[in-house]
């Protein structure tokens, strides 16, 4: 379903991904692990046709999209979604605006059927009725369910979410995991999730993938992850600094 | 390798007249697609236009007022009060009014897309946007230049109209200079060409400005920094390309409507 083939990218003198390999099948729940600035979020948007690799290819299915322009990526973005680290929602559109703006575009639908809709997304993120509300009086939790109903409202077929609950406090970040794990068994998605969360990790992953000096230095199940006693996985898994380690 | 200053000097210049370029064509690409919807065109002209109105129309009334009270002084020497109108008519209507106009809209509508699109593309929204098949040209550029495109020759009308207004209510009421022979020259010296010429620089102006603008907000980068720079930016750019723009359509306009 996602395919990543030997991924180069640097931003300056600093080189992020250094030969990326992975492949996510349909209908898995894919974690990425890695530490902060290990090129987690950089891997994601490649995938999610927002970034070009310097070198490398990325598939979706059997389409090579690291060659398409923008006008052919928003064809093929159409069975994704990305919910973002900070939510994105569009501070100048109320909450209802925001989820429905993808199916107010398209215009095919009558504002009534959209309606429904979005109350259907909301409720299934467990925020009911809240439509109009706007974003900057959502707390960071709620920011996150919005950003989750409005990525989900099109029926995507692949959902990836970048730190889905970063900043977040351990029950919200508990609820949004499960919220997670609902939504990839109830509508069957190809779930990629970046994290350097061990329960996001535990609770949503069928593999991992752990991103390490620009390379999958990792592949394993959770339950691998967790029993591995590799220095780097070990000391990652287990929250443990290595002083000689450069802090990122 | 450490490559010499002048030579990442260049290589910068040069990509940065690339991604102009590029920028330029995928507007183009936008308007052929039609992708974009008229809803949003006229919701940026309330933005831009109808809300830009009071600042151009103070500056174009206080321009026309010092503008006639200057020519009064230096022409009352020679005994010419009565062609002091014609003067404020004519510099309003094919100079004074479009540029400074324009140059009252990139500070207030320039440096506004600049700013709204750079928090935008820094906080995630417009990378957001792409993922939901929304090209961010067809949404957020082509609605903001048509706007400000449509808006601007609008906005010169006002400012040159309350700027002769003004001026003819110092001249008559204030100088004490003839009103009927002074409407009588102000109006057999300004010609059509000067009214056209003024809208047609309008025209120009606007796409400049919402085309720095944009082009500045959507490049920007390194956070709430970057949102900065790219607003300063656009207002310098935007302020000194009106200034030398008007210098060539003056040249170009003045052959081209000399026949009128």
């Amino acid at each position: 379903m996602i395919k990543a083939c030997n991924l180069y990218k640097s931003f300056g003198e600093q080189a992020v991904l250094c030969g990326v390999n992975l492949e996510i099948q349909k209908g898995e729940a894919a974690v990425i692990l890695g530490r902060s600035g290990s090129g987690k979020s950089v891997l994601l948007k490649h995938m999610a046709g927002l970034i070009q690799p310097d070198a490398g290819k990325i598939f979706i299915g059997d389409l090579e999209i690291s060659s398409l322009n923008e006008r052919e990526l928003l064809e093929v973005r159409r069975q994704m979604a990305v919910m973002f680290q900070g939510a994105a929602l569009f501070d100048s559109m109320n909450v209802g605006e925001n989820i429905g703006f993808s199916l107010y575009r398209e215009g095919k639908r009558s504002h009534s059927e959209i309606a429904k809709e979005i109350a259907g997304v909301l409720e299934l993120v467990g925020l009911k009725g809240i439509e109009s509300k706007w974003p900057a009086d959502l707390s960071g939790g709620m920011k996150k369910r919005v950003a989750l109903a409005r990525a989900i409202i099109h029926k995507p077929s692949i959902i990836f979410y970048d730190e889905p609950t970063a900043g977040l406090d351990p029950i919200a970040s508990d609820s949004i995991d499960k919220l997670i794990k609902r939504i990839c068994e109830i509508r069957q998605v190809t779930t990629v999730v970046i994290t350097h969360d061990m329960r996001t990790t535990q609770t949503i992953g069928e593999k991992v993938f752990m991103l390490h000096n620009g390379q999958i230095y990792l592949t394993a199940t959770p339950k691998e992850l967790f029993a591995s006693t590799d220095p780097v996985v070990h000391n990652f898994v287990n929250g443990i600094s290595d002083n000689k380690s450069n802090l990122t | 390798m450490v490559k010499h200053p002048h030579v990442v000097l260049s290589m910068n210049f040069l990509n940065n007249i690339k991604q102009i370029w590029q920028f330029f064509l995928e507007i183009i690409s936008s308007i052929n697609r039609g992708n974009w919807k008229t809803s949003d065109i006229i919701s940026q002209i309330y933005a831009i236009g109808v809300r830009s109105q009071s600042v151009v129309m103070v500056t174009g009334v206080f321009t026309g007022l010092v503008l006639t009270a200057q020519t009064y002084f230096q022409f009352h020497k020679f005994g010419m009060d009565t062609m002091t109108l014609a003067v404020n008519s004519v510099a309003m209507a094919s100079e004074l009014g479009p540029v400074l106009a324009a140059l009252m809209v990139t500070g207030r509508v320039g440096a506004a897309m600049a700013a709204e699109l750079g928090t935008m593309k820094v906080t995630e929204q417009i990378d957001a946007l792409r993922t939901l098949n929304t090209h961010p040209i067809d949404y957020l550029v082509i609605p903001r230049m048509a706007a400000t495109t449509l808006a601007m020759p609008a906005l010169v009308c006002e400012a040159v109209a309350v700027g002769i207004l003004g001026g003819y209510l110092l001249a008559v009421h204030v100088l004490g200079i003839d009103p009927a022979y002074s409407w009588d020259n102000m109006v057999s010296m300004t010609h059509v060409s000067d009214i056209l010429m003024g809208l047609i620089k309008g025209f120009f102006f606007g796409a400049l400005i919402s085309f720095i603008g944009c082009y500045k907000g959507l490049n920007c980068k390194n956070g709430a920094q970057g949102v900065g720079i790219a607003t300063t930016d656009t207002v310098v750019v935007a302020s000194i390309g009106i200034l030398m723009l008007n210098f060539f359509l003056t040249l170009l306009l003045s052959k081209l409507l000399a026949s009128l």
